[in-house]
């Protein structure tokens, strides 16, 4: 297992009423938890994954996430059993959503 | 119920969108949620990521209005296995409902048994449920098992799923003790072939399991479909006081099936001592056709 931890700048999301799961730690697959941050303009990720040496691969996937959401203000925490770059993009994506409220 | 493209597959679902097609809309709270639990222990040591939830949701809801509580494994997080905070979620539940007494329990198992990876705290954690479970349905408090997710009811979970009140199964769910792959690595493939899926089905899937008469209900596929055999099932039963009169009448009736079926290979050979006419048919059924089929043998 490795464990990684970024932070990145990011427009701030606002405030939810409640931190949001989504996904399962399942092979190829991960679960993804999103609570409220302290720091409103930046997006803190740390990551628990099986798969080892891929933290180059995590940085640009997950600043790409960063870069192009309204992620502020979040603390993300991730559990990885080796999901694709695009399961992680997906699944970021769809954690975001159901913290601001929106329905998936 | 068979427009197959209006079914949600309970199967295919996670354990969380099952308990949402469960349940009554909106009703349910969970108990330590995952931002509040902890991942356990033991698979960090190992090394292992490990699950905020810990591979099992626990709470509180209503179904058809009546107050029930929920646990619901997933079987895409290490099978389903048991470990100890798993174990431990599950067995707050069952203490508490001896205490608040909701109108059921409901466990949608989906799980191999103990989690290996925690030896002896799984084994423990599986005692403890099963204690748990008996506490429940002595205070009277059924205790409800659907099964029908990818990893059935094995090992420990299996042992649990019997100690329940009743069993409510699907043609997917397989409900046993030892997993095919365990029998095979200790008996040899000559004892059972674990790649022989159809062989696997006819020996633990729910059609066989419901024509013995080890579950209660079999129900198709489909959240709906076990949303309301669960209703229906609570609708007419009442836990009845533990009475040593019906644990010797079950042990016989234990004893008969063993000299009457003990001998036999296969599912198929099963189904025609039982008095079924077509036994090759049966894996080709429809649950309405099964049901129909069951409902006239001879008992």
């Amino acid at each position: 297992m490795e464990t990684l931890d970024f932070r990145f700048d990011s427009k701030p999301a606002g405030s939810a009423a409640a931190p949001a799961l989504c996904g399962v730690v399942g092979s190829g697959n991960l679960e993804i938890l999103i609570r409220t941050g302290d720091d409103p303009a930046a997006c803190r990720l740390s990551i628990k994954t099986s798969a080892r040496g891929f933290a180059d691969t995590w940085r640009a996937v997950l600043g790409d996430f960063a870069a192009t959401h309204a992620a502020g203000g979040t603390t993300i925490a991730i559990n990885d059993m080796g999901a694709t770059p695009a399961v992680v993009t997906l699944r970021l994506a769809q954690a975001l959503a159901e913290y601001r409220g929106g329905q998936l | 119920m068979n427009a197959p493209l209006a079914r949600r597959s309970w199967f295919e679902a996670t354990a969380r969108a099952r308990i949402k097609g469960l349940l009554d809309a909106g009703s349910f709270a969970e108990i330590l949620p995952p931002a509040a639990a902890e991942p356990s222990p033991h698979l960090a040591q190992l090394d292992l990521p490990g699950a905020f939830d810990d591979g099992v949701v626990i709470g509180c809801g209503r179904l058809a209005e009546k107050a029930v509580f929920v646990a619901a494994q997933e079987g895409q997080f290490m099978g389903g296995a048991v470990g100890e905070i798993h174990g431990a979620k599950i067995v707050g539940l069952l203490r508490r409902a001896v205490e608040e007494k909701p109108a059921a329990v409901l466990l949608l198992i989906d799980s191999g048994g103990v989690r290996l990876h925690e030896a002896n705290a799984g084994l423990i954690a599986i005692s403890e449920i099963m204690r748990a479970v008996l506490d429940a349905r002595a205070a009277g408090v059924p205790v409800v098992a659907l099964v029908g997710g990818s990893c059935g009811a094995f090992g420990g979970m299996g042992i649990v799923a019997k100690l329940c009140s009743a069993i409510l199964i699907s043609e997917e769910g397989r409900l046993a003790l030892s997993g095919p792959e365990v029998i095979e690595t200790v008996m040899g493939v000559e004892e059972f072939d674990s790649k022989d899926r159809a062989l696997v089905w006819r020996i633990t899937g729910g059609k066989h399991r419901y024509l013995m008469g080890d579950c209660a209900m079999l129900v198709d596929d489909d959240l709906a479909a076990f949303r309301a055999g669960a209703v229906a099932y609570l609708g007419e039963h009442s836990e009845p006081p533990p009475s040593l009169a019906e644990l010797r009448a079950s042990q016989r009736r234990l004893e008969n099936r063993l000299a009457a079926y003990g001998q036999l290979r296969d599912g198929l050979e099963v189904w025609a001592a039982l008095g079924v006419a077509d036994p090759q048919s049966v894996p080709l059924l429809e649950r309405d056709e099964l049901v129909a089929l069951k409902e006239g043998l001879p008992t």
